[in-house]
């Protein structure tokens, strides 16, 4: 292993190769600022990445009060002192000199720095102004994936109980929601089965829309580490972009896009047809079977082949290493979850490890993955259309439990109707019953779909906006008030990654100027609210970020998300620690579901369940009747086309996705040199047989026009299906000189093209199934598109490209064993 | 005319109907994203029932047209239903629009519910398999039909009702 590595010419370091059922082994990576050795970092900090859902433990390097740099954490279970290009290079957007250092307020059409009680009270005012006109459904919050557990915590008690909306959610709709539902219809109850050290056992690893070596790259070294070593296991990739991922598989489906129902159908068929099945398990530990079997029963490969437009041959060869795996680890993320019948797919997902009896065993489960750090802390708490705790909105009893916490009265939490999604409080402000949005930490007029409409919506006058972020984002240029936040390393909270293992995020810095934590300023709104309980007390009895997680343990105790085995001093000196952490549990739980099912019984339950198709809610009775000793539930789904289909002015499928080098929409990514050198400017991928049919070449200038609106990049020809255009989605225009929208060259973000269309299960908004045509603007000058060449955007003809490489600025260390 | 012809004839009317008003309701709340786009994909579970049911209903000498390729628009609220329907129609709020024609929607998928049981009923008691299995094959998804009317309006009735 070389001492030191360009960690953007070699995403992924070098290889530590190890065997089935072995330790992985440790490799630390470093990287601390030019000049800057480490005899003078005056303290490390104990923290954990933000720029993905990954989780993994790193240090931040202080000196003179100042970040300096970072390095992994060796002992730490998730990454073994490994870190990815976002992780070593990411911090540096904490020093970006256009951060927001005080609050902002709209005055004659221009945002005016003001004082924090100027502005609090302006937001304390129009909160009181709305309740007494309109009552709490006038009032909505937009928050993240981004923030820490304890602020949404804070945030969903000031929400439900405090305001008393149903309008909470976060921008982890458009992330993690579909994972979420598909937990929920199958096993009763969201909490991810698997862990990611299932990677060390597994001999089939599934990974179905996820393309993991991008979107979780330390995980992904987890994985190549075992293909470069003894009995490595095989891949099966679904994704119709030559990923990383598809390059080791040795099966790469690439389908349609909007047919992975069909496709998932006809594997069923095949692993059923042939018996593969564990009939024992199935039995002992499923209800559902024989409507599942009866559904498969015509959905042969060969008609998944003419639907998915992939060989017969193919299918079965997958639907054989599926059906013949001794240890089947799935993966899936938003080739899933932001296509046409995400939900429907991912619970087929789930099927297939059931009918296969791979749940609860070291290399068997499911990873129903999210994209963004602390996703997993909005579903648990509450910030993410649920109720705490996975609560069920529905169930009487669980709502009680939620008011005796809080005490409160039940009927002051709002359960006449489920917690309303993202996609549907942006409709409320458009149709005029929401009259105010805070937004925390996300910035929708670059995330959204169909960016016209939602500029529309948040230029509304009648609509009372908050932005509350680091630094003036596009969403934050639009609102009324501006509130600059802390970040990472200037605030201390807890965060829990995609396999629920929870970390403590310290603060190393102080924040820049008047930016105060996320939860100083929900605490500050709620005393200038004065929210109370029954007994007159605060309704928010906590003042720091220890005391309110330990307000959240008392939510959390006897849920399945138990965390009260886990205290900020244990997380200070184990790292981290997996969820249920109990009494019984103390050092947290590996894996769900190694006793068989346990969250699904009609009382405990945190949903019903919903139509597949329609999103229709079964009722208590129905599920009483189908699912009385809480199974999991093999839940069928029939194909459907998808709703917007090509055709002569519209012929391609349009899908939108990320890279490696940046994080959402670019704030912070865009502000660290070495990831936007990477690729520093959106870009149009096509296969080489549509750019021919095209008359385009490499580094083109194309329009992408939808029905919606258009995006201009340079063409990159790539791997990826003919038929099919790819947009990335992360560019917007805060560093344009129009600010927020397109100008006249042009659209930028990929989300002016994309179709206001949500999966009606988890409201999940579609990304990635569209109708678009592609057009020259002109030629290039012969150098190529600005798109990396180290990942799924790699050339298909890569020999007059620059290869994408960091030079000096990012080399990194990395050292094995010792830290 | 039998009372199979009566049910089948009823059934064939009622599901070419609710195709109608679901196409129809779907155009009316385009910017209704959900509604929209949930509506077209059950109006096409409605357009296979009416052709099951012509094709079901040849043996029984009762000849019922076939489908249409682009089933006419219902005009306007054909259905209305009184008095809540009168009373919400004054108003030219589009919230109230939805919650009527999901209503409507609602009663006429009740209506197909019914004639359904109906057809398994007299299937049975005149000992026809097939007109059973059709039953016992489309009943369920018109069940789907009214979960989902009903599950919206009890989702969105709230907002839009609290906020006038």
């Amino acid at each position: 292993m070389r001492p030191k590595v360009d960690r953007i010419a070699r995403p992924w370091g070098d290889r530590a190769p190890y065997g089935r059922g072995e330790a992985w082994p440790v490799r630390v990576d470093s990287y601390l600022e030019p000049g800057t050795t480490a005899d003078a970092v005056e303290r490390w900090v104990p923290t954990a990445s933000l720029l993905h859902s990954n989780g993994d433990a790193m240090e931040v390097a202080v000196a003179h009060d100042r970040i300096v740099g970072v390095r992994g954490r060796p002992a730490d279970r998730v990454n073994h002192g490994r870190l990815g290009p976002k992780d070593l290079f990411g911090w540096q957007a904490n020093h970006a000199k256009d951060r927001l250092t005080t609050p902002l307020l709209r005055d004659g059409g221009r945002l005016v720095p003001c004082g924090w009680d100027t502005a609090m009270d302006r937001i304390a005012d129009r909160t009181r102004e709305l309740l007494d006109e309109s009552g709490p459904g006038a009032i909505g919050f937009y928050t993240t994936g981004q923030l820490f557990l304890e602020e949404y915590y804070t945030l969903a008690v000031i929400a439900r109980a405090g305001i008393g909306t149903n309008h909470l959610d976060g921008n982890t709709r458009l992330c993690t929601a579909t994972a979420a539902e598909a937990l929920k219809e199958t096993f009763g109850c969201d909490g991810q089965p698997a862990s990611y050290t299932d990677i060390d056992h597994a001999d089939v690893i599934a990974l179905f829309g996820h393309n993991m070596a991008e979107t979780q790259p330390v995980l992904w070294m987890r994985v190549l580490d075992r293909l470069a070593g003894p009995d490595p296991p095989r891949l099966v990739c679904v994704d119709p972009r030559p990923t990383p991922v598809a390059c080791r598989a040795a099966v790469h489906l690439a389908p349609r896009a909007g047919t992975n129902v069909a496709l998932l159908d006809a594997l069923l068929h095949e692993i059923i047809r042939t018996g593969r099945i564990d009939r024992d398990f199935v039995d002992a530990h499923t209800v559902g079977f024989e409507e599942l079997a009866e559904r498969v029963a015509d959905t042969t490969p060969d008609w998944a082949a003419r639907i998915c437009d992939v060989p017969t041959r193919k299918i079965t060869e997958a639907a054989e290493i599926l059906g013949g795996a001794e240890r089947l680890l799935s993966t899936v993320l938003q080739g899933v979850y932001q296509s046409h019948q995400a939900t429907a797919a991912a619970c087929q997902v789930n099927n297939l490890q059931l009918v296969r009896g791979m749940l609860g065993r070291p290399g068997c489960g499911v990873l129903q993955m999210n994209g963004q750090p602390s996703a997993e802390n909005t579903r648990e708490c509450g910030a993410n259309g649920d109720l705490p705790g996975f609560r069920n909105w529905e169930n009487d009893t669980h709502v009680e439990d939620l008011a005796r916490i809080w005490n409160v009265d039940p009927s002051r939490i709002p359960h006449y109707a489920p917690p309303t999604p993202a996609m549907q409080i942006f409709r409320y402000a458009e149709q005029g019953s929401l009259h105010m949005l805070w937004i925390t930490g996300t910035n929708p007029l670059v995330s959204l779909p169909d960016l016209h409409r939602i500029r529309e919506i948040l230029g509304q006058a009648r609509l009372f906006t908050v932005v509350q972020d680091l630094y003036l984002t596009e969403t934050a240029q639009l609102a009324d008030v501006v509130l600059p936040a802390a970040t990472w390393a200037e605030k201390t909270g807890t965060l829990t990654n995609a396999d629920r293992t929870v970390h403590l995020c310290e603060k190393a810095v102080d924040p820049p100027g008047e930016a105060r934590p996320d939860l100083d300023i929900l605490l500050d709104y709620a005393r200038r609210m004065d929210f109370r309980d029954t007994d007159d007390r605060p309704l928010i009895g906590w003042h720091d970020a220890e005391s309110a997680f330990e307000a959240w343990q008392e939510c959390s105790r006897g849920r399945p998300c138990d965390y009260t085995g886990i205290t900020y001093d244990r997380l200070r000196d184990a790292g981290g620690i997996q969820w249920p952490c109990t009494e019984a549990a103390p050092d947290g739980t590996e894996r769900l579901y190694t006793d068989g099912i346990s969250w699904a019984a009609p009382d405990d339950c945190e949903t019903y369940g919903r139509d597949l198709l329609t999103g229709a809610a079964v009722s208590e009775t129905e599920y009483r009747a189908l699912n009385p000793d809480g199974k999991a539930v093999l839940k069928a789904a029939e194909y459907v086309p998808p709703h917007e289909r090509t055709d002569e002015t519209f012929p391609l499928q349009l899908i939108t996705g990320r890279t490696l080098y940046h994080f959402h929409t670019r704030t912070k990514t865009a502000r660290t040199p070495q990831l936007n050198a990477a690729a520093p400017e959106v870009w149009v991928e096509v296969s080489a047989a549509e750019a021919l049919r095209h008359d385009v070449a490499e580094g083109d200038l194309v329009e992408v026009t939808s029905p919606r609106g258009s995006v201009r990049g340079r063409l990159r020809i790539t791997g990826i299906r003919d038929g099919m255009v790819f947009l990335p989605f992360h560019y917007g225009y805060w560093d344009t000189p129009e600010g927020h929208r397109p100008g006249t060259n042009g659209g930028r973000a990929a989300n002016e093209t994309t179709v206001t269309d949500w999966d009606p299960v988890s409201k999940q908004p579609l990304f990635k199934t569209a109708a678009a045509r592609l057009t020259l603007v002109e030629h290039g000058d012969g150098t190529g598109s600005p798109a990396p060449t180290t990942t799924a955007s790699a050339p298909a003809d890569p020999r007059h490209i620059p290869p994408t490489a960091g030079g000096p600025a990012a080399v990194a260390g990395q050292s094995g064993g010792e830290p | 005319m039998t009372g199979i012809q009566i049910v089948l004839r009823t059934l064939h009317d009622g599901e070419r109907a609710l195709e109608r008003e679901l196409l129809a309701a779907a155009d009316r709340h385009r910017v209704e994203h959900e509604f929209h786009h949930v509506a077209r994909d059950i109006a096409r579970w409605s357009h296979e029932h009416a052709e099951r049911i012509a094709h079901a209903a040849e043996p029984h000498d009762l000849h019922l047209p076939g489908p249409t390729d682009q089933p006419e628009a219902a005009p306007p609220m054909a259905t209305v239903r009184e008095p809540l329907g009168r009373t919400l129609g004054r108003q030219p709020n589009p919230g109230l629009l939805l919650l009527r024609d999901l209503r409507d929607l609602h009663l006429a998928a009740t209506e197909n519910s019914l004639s359904w049981e109906m057809l398994a009923q007299v299937a049975q008691a005149a000992g026809d398999a097939e007109l059973l299995d059709l039953a016992a094959a489309c009943h369920p998804r018109t069940l789907r039909q009214l979960r989902w009317t009903n599950t919206m309006i009890k989702t969105l009735s709230p907002q839009l009702l609290a906020s006038l």
